[in-house]
């Protein structure tokens, strides 16, 4: 895939997999001015992801009903990991969907 | 030791009236009391549009109990809201070791930004009006620019 040689891990190293989109505007080297994704709930400081905060979660939810992945939230590794249990028990209480088509 | 605190959340039909939620309510904390725990809130969130059909319901009316006690006592919750067919569903989840985190961090973060802002002479607390208007720009940092979508 076009990623660029010099560039070492970053954020992108594993978007590897992803078939869609992900390099089409990469092809060059060119320095792409791309804003820095930051974890929301680093910089919002919350420091309790809720199960039963549905407003909090649903951004993570993208349509089809998966959670949506760090390499695109941009959520740390930490809070991911929190993100991810506080989603499934809220699917269990029909709270968040598992799947929507 | 110390009691755990628990969240326990049911589901029941929407058509329930308030006074077969209370009789519910009056089981559970039965079995509470019974098992020596103690119930710290009940909230009931009225009837909420549900992610996907349950039991051909599109809606329920959710319960929230907050219970401090023991795991045989949840055991016990457990096991009779399974046998109850009004109940859809239920879910009952250990809160107070990640509630201990939070308040940890929570004071921790307080305490550090106070002392760091006592050591550049200002007062502990953030004053109305304070602080950057404009967002950090961070264009010109690229390390993290690769394969993204």
């Amino acid at each position: 895939m076009a990623f660029g040689q010099g560039r070492s891990g970053g954020g992108g190293g594993r978007g590897r997999g992803d078939k869609k989109t992900a390099d089409k505007a990469q092809g060059q080297r060119r320095p792409m001015f791309r804003r820095r994704k930051v974890c929301k709930f680093c910089a919002d400081k919350i420091d309790d992801i809720n199960y039963k905060d549905a407003k909090l979660l649903m951004p993570f939810v993208p349509e089809r009903g998966k959670i949506l992945p760090r390499r695109i939230s941009g959520t740390c590794a930490m809070h991911q990991r929190k993100l991810q249990t506080a989603l499934k028990r809220a699917r269990q209480i029909a709270l968040v969907p598992y799947v929507t088509d | 030791m110390a009691d755990r605190q628990y969240e326990l959340i049911y589901i029941l039909p929407p058509e329930t009236a308030e006074a077969q939620a209370n009789e519910l309510h009056e089981q559970v904390a039965d079995i509470v009391t019974r098992l020596k725990g103690q119930i710290e809130k009940t909230e009931n969130w009225g009837r909420r549009k549900f992610a996907y059909e349950i039991a051909h319901f599109k809606e329920g009316v959710y319960v929230l109990e907050v219970i401090n006690g023991s795991g045989e006592l949840m055991k016990e919750i457990d096991r009779r809201l399974k046998v109850i067919d009004q109940v859809l569903r239920h879910m009952i989840v250990r809160v107070d070791e990640e509630k201990r985190v939070v308040d940890r961090t929570r004071t921790k973060r307080q305490s550090e930004s106070e002392r760091r802002r006592v050591k550049r002479g200002l007062p502990p607390q953030r004053q109305p009006g304070e602080g950057r208007s404009s967002d950090n720009d961070d264009a010109d940092d690229d390390r993290f620019d690769g394969g993204e979508v």
